[in-house]
């Protein structure tokens, strides 16, 4: 019996785990997929926004500028990369420069610091290699970028590291209330019981919603597709330059990533379909359209990778995040600035748990810290000898492209919560993630996943059961 | 402070640091990646290779190990499951294996023998679904054949470069069934004879002006949609057609590998990729040389050895403080032939200058120009972007020349 039971292992179910972690209670995350971070989680702008989009008054505003505001100190504990950048929304003409104003007067009543809107002369000196088209802009030196799967895996390992008990391929198929609480029922006949539950499943928020007999949260997917640019190009600017926003988002942005990659996207296109996350022909190209009308200076010839992901967009405009009043917390419609939001988001669910009931009493224990883990390839030279002559597999380099050694994609696999195929490897470690994108180097790691968790060569995925990157021995298929 | 260091232990390393021993050169150290020497021919165990350079057909294992035997008798230093982190412009390297962790090693030269890479999917865009199943063909190479493992048994492969009409083979003798070889331009960029040998022999399907548009399946790869293209190489929707199948391999180009080259601030071309080199395979940076794949993307081993020979001689000539003669005279050409290499010569000898073209030509004449002057002409019954040609200039053809300009002329 569980006290709280969280479904969903993306950034909302992983900070909120995190945050129940200090506390002296029993809980665990439900999580359908291979590994956590599968959802939104992984496939989105990766954008700490400084809060002037939405509307005053709204949980969105509210909870985004206060989630920005924490976001520096958690990256720092748990290890996540973060770096404030700054942010610019760039107007191209007279009708842009009226949606800048509102934004900045929007930012201003939701209470966002330091905005300001700056002339074309000061935007060149921020970012030289910005569109000759661009007027003016909105400067937001708050705006901040953070690797969204890492911010997860980083917060789920450090609620693990604290007691936190992570349940994957746990697909939630039914919810029943009992007089202790809720029995939660997996497709494989698996029952978790807990006295509170937490309903962060993302994008199938509504459905899990409704098993619980909550049938007013309906989530429709809203596709976004982006493309990853190698390296070389992590400098073409160094803000996030957002476009001005429609109804249907904020618009194709151009950044560079924490890893110093420049990532550009999305497209925004409505969908009925809750697995749909292709890339298509159409929308590739518009986003790199879309992104060269801000910087001339993008070549799709250095395309690492695209993808695309899905925003859980609500019925309501706003985040709904509410209780049905008997120990079961919805947080739904989590769509932008929902990663920026996530600690205040988390924070205001384990209030609503504490107004239905739940007991907080602090551990004495609690360890907010996890070493991150990029630790090694940051150290220096002699730290990093220090524990190569300790551990010898740190000085053997299996990823060539991002320099990623053998002791850091065993770590990976070890550390909570571990990774179980190449893609979990890939988040964590970056390994397979640079330009050859794992040509050279995906034999030899699955090779030490299979070695690690003790499984033929032949059963390693590349992301969980279904997606075996082999399908046999030679000459026994 | 070592005399050469070699970056590399596939065959152009093996075969420029013997070269370099034979040339006098006694403190010789090659830093290799992998946990043996031979490069990316350990895993290329089909035949074909040698015919050029021993007159018979070896297979990659076994062209390796010849050189392998004499690093061994000539008693090169080697390091293995060494990776070099960092060159720098003093000819300082860093590197990091289990045994020594982080290090450096000055050397007086260098020679870069790192190889190439293939382009992976990203590269391409191909818009669909991310799902296991899609491999570059040296990935699939390595699985099959170092591992032992199958990566797929219902075929397409994007690209016709030799790996992937290779890998046809390959599969095709492993039980898998190959539905289709695409490839986008209207010519293989493979060798006519592995065309034959590994497409025809086997009524393996080459369908030229295509490419795959779409990828299907949600964890493993359930089908592709293949489309031909127009002549912008545009897709043309009303083609469109969906091909089932469990893998998709892509044989799309290779790319030398030149970050360390970067690094140093050795100059590199835009056409080739790799190093601008002279006739000794020198770089723009004084005493670092560069041969094999990334130099510039070769068909057959046997030319990468003899290249390798030839930045190993010069190396070691340049270690013995040998200058050369202080001419500079640029190769350049008309776009019809894409590249040479070299593209400086910098000293007075008679030198083979290899070069690719870039679309297929068929009764032509291979012109060198200094000016208005032809110096040489050499007639070509066919030339194709997949099979490397080369032409031998004499050193009088230097003579008072700034610009030697190779151009190819239709007959």
């Amino acid at each position: 019996m569980y006290d709280v039971s969280v479904i969903g292992g993306g950034v909302i179910g992983g900070l909120t785990a995190r945050k129940l972690a200090r506390y002296k209670l029993k809980i665990c995350v439900i999580e359908k997929e291979n590994d956590v971070a599968m959802g939104a989680s992984k496939a989105n702008s990766a954008i700490v926004h400084a809060g002037f989009d939405a509307a005053p008054l709204t949980l969105k505003a509210k909870l985004n500028v206060k989630g920005s505001e924490m976001m520096e100190r958690i990256a720092s504990e748990l290890g996540v990369k973060y770096r404030r950048n700054g942010s610019l929304v760039v107007a191209f003409d007279d009708k842009d420069r009226d949606t800048v104003t509102e934004l900045y007067e929007r930012g201003i009543k939701n209470g966002v610091r330091e905005l300001r809107i700056i002339e074309r002369g000061e935007v060149l000196s921020l970012e030289p290699n910005i569109s000759d088209d661009v007027v003016c802009a909105l400067y937001a030196p708050t705006g901040a970028i953070v690797c969204p799967y890492e911010l997860t895996v980083a917060a789920i390992g450090n609620a693990m590291d604290n007691g936190a008990k992570l349940y994957t391929n746990f697909e939630v198929s039914d919810i029943n209330k009992t007089g202790e609480g809720y029995e939660i029922i997996s497709s494989n006949g698996d029952v978790i019981k807990s006295a509170y539950v937490v309903n962060a499943a993302g994008i199938n928020a509504d459905s899990i919603a409704a098993m619980a007999g909550c049938d007013d949260i309906n989530i429709r997917p809203r596709r976004g597709e982006y493309i990853l640019l190698d390296k070389a190009d992590g400098g073409v600017v160094s803000h996030t330059i957002f476009q001005t926003p429609s109804d249907m988002g904020k618009g194709i942005l151009v950044t560079p990533t924490v890893d110093g990659n420049l990532l550009l996207g999305p497209t925004a296109e409505d969908t009925d379909d809750k697995t749909d996350k292709r890339t298509t022909p159409n929308g590739l190209s518009k986003v790199l359209d879309r992104a060269r009308k801000t910087t001339d200076r993008i070549d799709p010839k250095h395309t690492i990778t695209s993808f695309c992901g899905l925003r859980a967009v609500g019925n309501t405009g706003d985040f709904i995040i509410k209780s049905n009043g008997t120990g079961f917390i919805n947080a739904a419609g989590i769509e932008s600035p929902g990663l920026s939001a996530a600690p205040a988001i988390a924070e205001y669910i384990v209030e609503l748990l504490k107004n239905d009931g739940l007991e907080l009493e602090e551990k004495s224990d609690f360890n907010p810290v996890r070493e991150p883990t990029h630790a090694f390839r940051e150290a220096s030279a002699e730290a990093k000898n220090k524990i190569i002559a300790e551990k010898s597999e740190y000085g053997r380099i299996i990823c060539r492209c991002e320099g990623i050694s053998e002791g850091e994609i065993r770590a990976a696999i070890r550390q909570n919560p571990p990774a179980r195929d190449l893609d979990a490897v890939k988040r964590r470690t970056r390994a397979q993630m640079g330009r050859c994108q794992g040509g050279f180097c995906m034999p030899y790691i699955t090779g030490i996943i299979a070695e690690e968790l003790g499984i033929p060569y032949e059963e390693v995925t590349k992301s969980g059961k279904g997606s075996e990157i082999n399908i046999g021995k030679t000459k026994e298929i | 402070m070592r005399d050469l260091v070699i970056i590399g232990g596939g065959p152009a390393g093996m075969s420029a640091a013997a070269a370099a021993r034979r040339r006098g050169i006694r403190d010789i150290l090659i830093l290799e990646r992998d946990g043996r020497l031979g490069g990316i021919l350990n895993q290329c165990i089909h035949n074909g290779f040698g015919l050029h350079k021993f007159s018979e057909e070896l297979t990659g294992p076994e062209y390796a190990w010849k050189y392998e035997e004499q690093v061994k008798e000539l008693n090169i230093d080697c390091m293995l499951n060494t990776m070099v982190l960092d060159i720098d412009e003093n000819k300082l390297i860093t590197a990091t294996n289990s045994e020594r962790g982080l290090f450096t090693v000055k050397a007086k030269a260098i020679i870069l023998a790192m190889g190439c890479r293939e382009r992976p999917r990203g590269a391409l865009n191909i818009a669909g679904t991310r799902p296991a199943g899609v491999y570059s063909a040296g990935t699939a190479q390595k699985f099959l054949n170092i591992h032992g493992y199958m990566p797929g048994k219902e075929v397409v492969i994007l690209g016709s470069g030799d790996i992937g009409l290779i890998m046809a083979r390959r599969m095709t003798l492993e039980g898998a069934k190959v539905k289709a070889v695409c490839e986008i331009m209207p010519y293989s960029g493979g060798l006519a004879r592995n065309i034959e040998q590994c497409l025809n022999d086997f009524g393996i399907p080459l369908m030229l002006r295509h490419t795959v548009v779409e990828i299907h399946g949600e964890k493993r790869v359930e089908g592709v949609t293949i489309a031909k293209v127009d002549k912008s190489m545009r897709p043309i929707e009303s083609t469109r057609q969906f091909i089932k199948c469990d893998t998709l391999l892509l044989s799309v180009g290779l790319i030398p590998e030149n970050e360390l080259s970067e690094k140093a601030g050795v100059e590199l071309s835009a056409v080739t990729g790799g190093a601008v080199v002279d006739q000794d395979r020198q770089t723009s940076v004084d005493g670092i040389f560069a041969c094999g794949n990334v130099l510039h993307v070769h068909d057959l081993v046997d030319f990468v050895s003899d290249e390798a020979e030839i930045a190993g001689n010069s190396a070691a000539e340049y270690i013995k403080g040998k200058k050369n003669d202080v001419i500079s005279v640029k190769l350049t050409t008309d776009g019809k032939i894409r590249y040479t290499v070299p593209q400086t010569v910098t000293a007075k000898k008679d030198m083979t200058v290899y070069f690719r073209v870039s679309d297929v030509y068929r009764n032509v004449r291979i012109n060198v120009r200094n000016g208005d002057k032809v110096v040489l002409s050499k007639k070509k019954q066919r030339v194709a972007p997949g099979e490397m040609e080369n032409i031998t200039l004499k050193s009088d053809m230097l003579d008072n020349a700034a610009e030697l300009r190779l151009e190819l002329e239709e007959m």
